[in-house]
């Protein structure tokens, strides 16, 4: 009964917004408020730490006109649901739930508030009231790999991972492409610690990859312990998610910055003005969806130009880090020459070009 | 032939380096339960020490600081724990996996400001020529200085509840309150000492994740090492000496998978991760079968509730 | 000393009911201090904590859906308490539970039976009893600790669940992302009161807790669980089967877990995903000493804790507090329900150096 109340209200609300939204937004003397749904704590200096700084930039960039709120450490089970709902029943115009396992959850509850926005971060489901968003972090790997394999005299990197889904896979693919395009002797070692964030395991599979002749490291989890590691054994490593260089400033190459706060920027005066709706954002380094931290002043001057000039070239679309030909594991070509791996393949992807050892658990 | 002496020695601190942390907290938790008191926080305390730790470093520079305040921080949280179940003699095992939460809570208050924060970690011992030594050098020579200080506290323990007077009436107090009691002892007073004891081992466990480990801060960063630290003292049968074999040979298996993952095993990471828990518990059930040695290395008033006058 | 713990001799029946409510009282007096210390409006606070969670009915529902696996869990396991069986892998369990019963659930995902959703209900129970079975079977046969055993077994259940969402139970049309497909209308419970998420496990919850509260209260078993855990040598006396009641207690809970497992799958999660649990089976241990090892204590422990959680979220939301607040809050709250359970078997006495006296007499 009372949901009934509510898809009424929803009705009302919803057609009034339709109709009026420019009017109300400007009129309206009430602020915006912008929920997010965390799924760490905001001290893990790591993904939700990234993710809270943009909403800070809300904050920053709206002052009084907007009220941003956020619930951390939100489990992707059974409470997903019940804390969006919370905050879509709390007034939010917009909320950001950033993770993929709150993407049924985010479903689900939009459809009982079609008059609140929502955008899931990393997911593909899209309704009318859910717009899906996420970064092209493969790009930053695209340039990781140009360093990696100009620095590397062992020619073997190790890659830390979290768990084998396709957005790590994909890095490690656009990695290795671009690692062994400058030099093609070179092989990735992949390593999973089956968490996003341990900082203990994190470190010691740094070390066990070291020991097996890595120089390079390369980590797809959140804390900076492999990048100590790297510090303290005299060898390089690639940050993650945020500017890591203060962790080992000898042994940083450079860190791939996760940045929300322009999206987050966007998408909140999208809906102030009424403009908003749904849509798929999967943004890269032209969208400045993510950055290249400082280069380490160890890289060669034509090192960095190189990898300058892959950036802007990936930046204005005349490079693309899954460009063919592209063998996989088995030396089988499976994209040609003049082709590239569409999005969608991207998306889903689960299988290693060659040069990274190992298999893909299936 | 160098290279790989070189490897081993290197996959040999590593493992040092992963027990480390465990031997610290287990041995501590040894102590206490062999006093009769069980306490589940270890974990909460571990986070606790770790943050209280890492403030103070920040705050002084000084290492041996940092690791006092570290120790001092779990003794507390410790003490919060003797008053509720020895003073007012609440139930052990839920008041410890409280004190989990609490802790974990507490440390990410206290932490607000030291996340990003680096620091510089423990240094390694450096002797000329002994620490060069090929594969003993840096596994017996190199190591930080605490890492030598949880193989003194383990012979420190072990020698204490063995040949001590004073460890002779901890264990009396962990096998018969009653009895310790009509003997005259302060059964109270050595169980506060000794979980307080156990909390400043968590602490200091803490503080080796915080301050050498893993030199930084950031919530949860014990990862649950304090479960671990636990079902250690059940796999030690109670026997000190043990904790470090346990310590080692989980941190070993947990090196091995991760050096077996890198060597490009065929094997689903899920399943090679799934190795150090199964081996813990093929070795407990090797080594349990005999049931009699066993029944007398538990202390038989674990987690009992004593009161002078009942 | 100024204060004095006396035994009362007999344990006082008024304060089992007073001491829940005395610590209720005296969290509610630290928390306002907290929350007044920590720069906000205590009484606000308090009201967001405890009121406002559960101010309308889908928070009611809510309250019951948070609790199910809580109560669930903690009545299998008070069992094995009661009998010094110290089962605290309910967490593997349960995870097992989910893997079994929602396994069938995506085996026969084309199936409209009616007979399914019982199905995976079995499948789930049996699955968590499995798991329950091997510490049972190693305590017995080989003398291993089932306190070691049984957490291990937890990490190796979530490393399972893992891969198999991973591989083969990930949604064919997913993306290859590890999650399962949603599943079939005939797979998931039935949702009692229309505009919430309470399902069909939350009856069953209580009918466990009835059927529990009549075992341990009236029947044979329930007196042999209670003696063994009393003295265990009297129980040898009496010739009573430390065996039987070891495998009773382990997989009576594991299956409980298992149900709570698939409950949670099969309701308000829809599907299975990397992470169905956070934490219910080690939480459920605090909620079955809060509850005293007793069914009813239990319902109102898991309860009261599942508030505490609704409750944290509310007060993230609503007044922009960390956390890590929550987590003190809810670390302070069980410590006091713990400590005032002290007063149902001892009062407090003033005594002001009157300490030696009283000891004399009293022993």
């Amino acid at each position: 009964m009372i949901q009934g109340v509510f898809k009424t209200l929803g009705a009302t609300v919803g057609a009034a917004a339709l109709g009026f939204a420019v009017t109300l937004g400007a009129a309206s003397a009430e602020p915006t408020k912008v929920g997010f749904v965390y799924v760490g704590p905001i001290g893990d200096h790591g993904w939700t730490y990234r993710h809270d700084k943009g909403r800070l930039a809300i904050e920053e960039a709206f002052g009084d006109k907007v009220e941003t709120s956020f619930v951390e450490s939100v489990p992707e089970g059974a409470d997903a649901e019940r804390v969006i709902r919370k905050l879509a029943s709390s007034g939010h115009d917009l909320i950001f739930t950033t993770s993929f396992g709150y993407m049924n959850p985010t479903v689900k509850v939009a459809k009982q508030f079609p008059n609140v926005k929502f955008e899931h971060a990393t997911g593909y489901k899209r309704t009318k009231n859910v717009g899906t968003y996420a970064a092209r972090f493969y790009e930053g790997r695209t340039i990781a790999g140009i360093l990696a394999g100009r620095m590397t005299k062992s020619n073997v990197i190790g890659y830390i991972g979290s768990f084998p889904i396709p957005e790590v896979v994909r890095g490690i693919n656009a990695f290795t492409l671009a690692l062994r395009k400058v030099n093609p002797e070179a092989e990735v070692k992949v390593v999973w610690v089956n968490s996003w964030y341990d900082p203990g395991k994190e470190g010691d599979a740094a070390k066990a990859l070291i020991d097996q002749g890595a120089d390079v490291i390369l980590q797809h989890t959140d804390s900076p312990a492999p990048l100590q590691v790297a510090q303290e054994r005299g060898v390089f490593a690639v940050g993650q998610a945020s500017d890591m260089t203060h962790f080992g400033p000898k042994a940083h190459l450079t860190s791939i910055v996760d940045i929300w706060d322009g999206y987050y920027i966007a998408k909140t005066k999208a809906v102030m003005e009424g403009t908003w709706s749904s849509e798929d954002t999967w943004g890269g380094l032209n969208a400045g969806m993510l950055s290249m931290a400082t280069y380490n002043e160890a890289i060669p001057a034509e090192v960095v130009a190189e990898a300058e000039a892959a950036r802007v070239a990936i930046e204005d679309g005349s490079l693309h880090p899954f460009q063919g030909p592209i063998m996989d594991q088995d030396g089988k070509e499976v994209v040609a020459a003049d082709a590239v791996v569409e999005d969608g393949v991207l998306l889903s992807m689960d299988w290693y070009v060659q040069g990274v050892q190992g298999k893909l658990p299936k | 032939m160098m290279g790989m002496i070189d490897t081993l020695a290197a996959i040999l601190v590593t493992v040092v380096t992963a027990a480390t942390p465990l031997v610290f907290a287990a041995t501590g938790e040894l102590v206490n339960e062999k006093a009769g008191v069980l306490n589940l926080g270890v974990e909460g305390m571990m986070l606790v020490g770790a943050v209280s730790g890492f403030a103070a470093a920040i705050a002084t520079g000084n290492p041996v600081i940092a690791i006092f305040v570290a120790m001092l921080a779990g003794a507390l949280m410790a003490f919060l724990f003797g008053v509720l179940t020895l003073s007012l003699m609440a139930n052990q095992v839920a008041t410890g996996l409280a004190l989990t939460m609490f802790g974990v809570g507490l440390s990410a208050l206290i932490g607000q400001d030291y996340v990003g924060t680096p620091i510089k970690g423990l240094a390694k011992l450096s002797i000329p020529v002994l620490t060069d030594l090929p594969l003993i050098g840096p596994v017996i020579f190199g190591q930080d200085f605490l890492v030598y200080l949880s193989l003194v506290l383990v012979a420190a323990v072990a020698w204490f509840l063995k040949s001590t007077r004073a460890g002779l009436i901890l264990r009396a107090t962990g096998e018969s309150h009653d009895a310790a009691h009509a003997l005259g002892y302060s059964v109270i007073g050595i169980r506060y000492l000794a979980v307080m004891f156990g909390g400043a081992m968590s602490g200091l466990a803490g503080a080796y994740l915080s301050l050498a480990y893993t030199p930084m801060w950031a919530e949860n960063m014990s990862a649950g090492r304090g479960w671990i630290a636990l079902a250690l003292v059940v796999f030690a049968t109670w026997k000190p000496g043990r904790v470090l074999v346990g310590a080692y040979l989980f941190g070993g298996v947990t090196i091995l998978q991760l050096h077996a993952q890198g060597a490009g095993f065929a094997v689903p990471s899920q399943a090679l991760s799934m190795l150090p828990y199964l081996a813990t518990i093929v070795v407990l059930v090797a080594i349990s079968r005999d049931s009699t040695r066993i029944r007398l290395n538990a202390p038989a008033c674990i987690g009992k509730v004593f009161h002078p006058e009942t | 000393m100024l204060l004095k713990l006396e035994p009362r001799g007999e344990t006082s029946r008024a304060m089992i009911y007073l001491t829940p409510l005395l610590a209720i009282l005296l969290t509610l007096i630290m928390g306002a201090i907290l929350f007044a210390l920590l720069g906000h409006n205590p009484l606000e606070a308090m009201y967001a904590f405890f009121i406002s969670p559960i101010s309308n009915s889908y928070g009611l529902g809510e309250l019951a859906v948070k609790a199910t696996p809580l109560i669930l869990c903690a009545i299998g396991l008070a069992l094995g308490f009661r009998a010094n069986v110290w089962n605290i892998g309910a967490e593997g369990q349960l995870t097992l539970g989910a893997i079994c019963g929602g396994g069938l659930a995506l085996w026969f995902y084309d199936s409209e039976s009616v007979f399914l959703l019982p199905a995976m209900a079995l499948a789930g129970a049996l699955g968590g009893l499995a798991w329950a079975a091997i510490p049972a079977f190693l305590k017995l046969r080989f003398n291993a600790n089932e306190i070691l055993t049984s957490l291990m077994l937890t990490y190796v259940a979530t490393l399972l669940l893992s891969l198999l969402v991973h591989g083969p139970y990930r949604d064919p049309d997913g993306f290859n992302f590890p999650e399962s497909r949603l599943f079939a209308d005939s797979a998931l419970l039935p949702v009692m009161v229309e505009g919430t998420r309470l399902h069909l496990g939350a009856a069953v919850a209580v009918f466990v807790v009835l059927v529990a509260w009549l075992v341990v209260s009236r029947s044979f078993i329930g007196f042999q669980i209670k003696v063994i855990g009393l003295t265990p040598a009297a129980a040898g006396y009496a010739g009573f089967r430390h065996h039987s009641l070891v495998w009773l207690t382990l997989l009576t809970g594991g299956a409980l877990a298992g149900l709570a497992g698939l409950f949670e799958v099969a309701g308000p999660i829809g599907q299975i995903t990397p992470v169905i649990s956070p934490g219910y089976g080690f939480t459920a241990i605090i909620v079955a000493f809060v509850g005293r090892l007793h069914p009813i204590g239990i319902l109102g422990a898991g309860l009261l804790i599942a508030l505490s959680y609704l409750g944290g979220e509310t007060v993230q939301i609503e007044m922009g507090l960390p956390q890590a607040v929550t987590g003190v809050f809810q670390g302070m709250l069980l410590f006091f329900l713990l400590a005032c359970d002290v007063l149902i078997r001892y009062r407090v006495r003033w005594s002001i150096g009157a300490s030696q006296e009283a000891r004399g007499t009293a022993s």
